[in-house]
């Protein structure tokens, strides 16, 4: 039952705010609420994972391997739980924007009904323990993703978004392809029945459908080289959405890649090629990050960047690994949506997103120096911030792993540097220097409102709820890491979801 | 008249004629098909009671909300081509509820179904079997998922119609504005 609400709620929200379509106040207590109600519980089932294992729901009363099953363990529990509430504060901000912008009355038959369902497309990606509800889940979340990128919109934007939607088409092709391969080799598509049946196919099969399920998840995740699109989509949408997908659709592939690599392809060593592509990505990223002048292609491309971190994690492929990268998830969901928040704070107070044109922000407002600095700091990784914690917990885990790791830390730690430098760069071209007047906004009739230097409180407290979330994150970091510990060793150690999903006798 | 004049400008070819409720005192006749409108006529409501059958027989038999769903909203699209709707009059005025509406209803419908076993123990998405005893017509067997599908009719409904809403009348304007584009 429980694990089934953060889909169902946000779809019933969904449906409720079209039915309320009319009126604009409905739709935002509606979609606040539920959101609210999701994560706690999220909150609840992280708690219960952790306590007692995993918490399965049979869909339909069938069980598993026969039905569909959602489960929560602590991976799952603990990235819902945080998805939701950086939603739920990319929500408000919306909404205020929204107020800010088209006024208190304007009512939306598509923004909020999308912006549920697509939080829960991601509750269900998290959840379900099926790889076909695996590929509903990513339909869902990218058939409102390509909604919320189009919305509103001019030629350019059109342009980027058809990048993305002709990309992500080709992975979710491929996506159900590898399912009607895994089925056809394995006859099952439930995951934990898989983990037991994929083991006994010959080798180079199960080579075949690992690297098919690498590149398609890489595709959504932007792992170098599959990255091309999103440096080029995601800058172009409004601010919200940018920091919802940034957010959270890339560590939603991230996510994928974890599940089934520790739970179907489980490898004993640490995997070269997973070693190779982490740093590709990790410097391909942050030197695009270095080359760019658009304030939120920077952003893009670090976070290209940062996906290399956790793919690093994951190529370490024990239980320490595991946890890093779960931390590291955690912390960079946390950090990447604030950081475009506040990119869109900045940009609706200069007028403009290139960094060579603004100037002098830190003395015209301090508060948003402060909202920028925190989480820039953070993502570079500086002491005492979460991506301290998340970076160590990474690097704990390769620095004891042989050659080959320990030289891929080495280039973790090369990137964090790099990214110190580029949020340096933005800090002094943005925040230093002479103060100079907003520019006027050129196109008026889009959603990107910049500019007008009329900016919402809650748009502020929003963001810096977010920023406090990363904080705690830091302060909350002995606990959280255990968890996420914890999550590292039933990933490896697969039997607690195993003995969970299939009962006692999965679990030999 | 040369067959060469009777045909529809290119720009309407596809474009619906006269008004979406097949009005019986139509000023201009140059540009209904009768026969389209007639079998339009015909064969709508006889569509629908269709789609209701397949809406009722789908727990068993070939059918469902889905297919349910699409075949009435092909009535709704079969009408819309044979009436129209006059000067790019949106559909949802003469329909009175807004096709979101429906698409609304219809996912709420079918997400409370999923949860209403739930509130009795069972598994999310379980169902049951009610046996109702109709005078005359003897014994019915109800699957409560029936609701589900009721949702998911309603939905598929809406979206058909917020789709000829949404394109169809944006054909209709844009076939009116390339048609004074000529005139001028």
């Amino acid at each position: 039952m429980l694990p089934a609400l953060p889909v169902l709620l946000p779809l019933l929200g969904a449906g409720a705010t079209v039915v309320v379509g009319r009126w604009a106040w409905a739709q935002r207590v509606i979609g606040v609420t539920v959101l609210a109600a999701v994560s706690v519980v999220a909150a609840v089932l992280l708690v219960m994972a952790d306590r007692g294992g995993p918490v399965v729901a049979e869909i339909g009363g069938w069980a598993a391997p026969v039905g569909i099953v959602l489960v929560a363990d602590r991976l799952s529990a603990l990235l819902l739980l945080i998805s939701t509430v950086v939603t739920l504060a990319v929500l408000v901000y919306a909404i205020d924007q929204r107020i800010a912008d088209y006024g208190r009355r304007t009512a939306s038959t598509t923004f909020h009904p999308i912006f549920l369902v697509l939080s829960a497309g991601v509750s269900l990606a998290y959840l379900t323990g099926d790889l076909f509800s695996l590929f509903v889940a990513f339909e869902i979340m990218l058939a409102a993703s390509y909604v919320l990128i189009t919305r509103r919109t001019d030629a350019r934007r059109i342009r980027s978004g058809m990048t993305y939607v002709i990309i992500s088409l080709t992975s979710s092709l491929l996506f159900l392809t590898t399912v009607a391969l895994v089925y056809a080799a394995t006859g099952t598509v439930n995951l934990a029945d898989l983990a037991e049946r994929v083991a006994a196919l010959p080798t180079g099969l199960q080579t075949v459908l690992a690297l098919l399920v690498l590149v398609t998840f890489g595709i959504k995740a932007a792992i170098v080289p599959l990255h091309f699109w999103l440096p080029d989509s995601y800058p172009n949408a409004p601010a919200p959405v940018t920091a919802l997908f940034a957010g959270l659709l890339t560590k939603v592939g991230i996510y994928a890649l974890l599940r089934t690599r520790t739970l179907i392809f489980p490898e004993g060593h640490p995997s070269v090629l997973l070693l190779v592509l982490a740093s590709v990505t990790m410097i391909v990223g942050v030197l695009g990050a270095l080359a760019q002048n658009d304030l939120n292609r920077i952003l893009s491309f670090l976070l290209v960047s940062h996906i290399g971190f956790m793919i690093f994690g994951l190529a370490v492929t024990d239980a320490a690994g595991a946890g890093g990268t779960a931390l590291y998830v955690v912390h960079h969901i946390t950090v990447q949506a604030t950081l475009f928040l506040v990119s869109g704070l900045i940009t609706r107070r200069t007028g403009t997103v290139s960094i060579d044109a603004m100037g002098g922000l830190a003395k015209r407002a301090p508060l948003l120096a402060v909202l920028f600095a925190i989480p820039a700091l953070t993502l570079a990784g500086v002491p005492p911030t979460s991506g301290f914690v998340a970076k160590l917990a990474l690097l704990q885990a390769g620095a004891g792993d042989g050659v080959a790791t320990s030289v891929v830390a080495g280039i973790v730690i090369l990137a964090s540097l790099l990214t110190l430098y580029a949020v340096v760069r933005v800090w002094v071209r943005v925040f230093w220097g002479e103060p100079r007047e907003p520019l006027p906004d050129n196109d008026p009739d889009d959603d990107l409102v910049v500019g007008t230097a009329r900016t919402a409180t809650p748009m502020y407290v929003a963001t810096a709820a977010l920023v406090a979330v990363s904080l705690t994150i830091a302060a909350a970091a002995g606990p959280l890491s255990a968890v996420t510990t914890r999550a590292g060793d039933d990933l490896v150690a697969r039997t607690p979801y195993l003995g969970a999903v299939l009962g006692q006798e999965g679990a030999r | 008249m040369s067959a060469e004049d009777t045909r529809v400008p290119w720009p309407r070819w596809d474009s619906p004629t006269e008004d979406w409720m097949l009005p019986g005192d139509c000023p201009v006749t140059s540009e209904r098909t009768l026969l389209l409108e007639l079998a339009a006529r015909i064969l709508f409501p006889a569509v629908l009671v269709f789609s209701l059958y397949l809406l009722l027989v789908g727990h068993y038999g070939p059918g469902g909300g889905f297919s349910g769903g699409l075949v009435a909203g092909l009535a709704f699209v079969l009408r819309h081509i044979a009436g129209g709707s006059s000067e790019g009059a949106e559909i949802g005025a003469r329909i009175r509820v807004r096709p979101p509406v429906v698409v609304g209803v219809g996912l709420c419908v079918a997400v409370v179904t999923a949860l209403v076993p739930a509130a009795f123990g069972a598994p999310v998405l379980s169902s049951t079997k009610v046996s109702v005893h109709v005078p005359l017509l003897g014994e019915f067997e109800i699957v409560s998922s029936l609701a589900l599908d009721v949702g998911v009719y309603l939905l598929i409904v809406g979206v058909v119609l917020d789709l000829l809403r949404s394109l169809g009348s944006g054909i209709e304007r844009d076939a009116l504005d390339a048609e004074s584009e000529a005139a001028s």
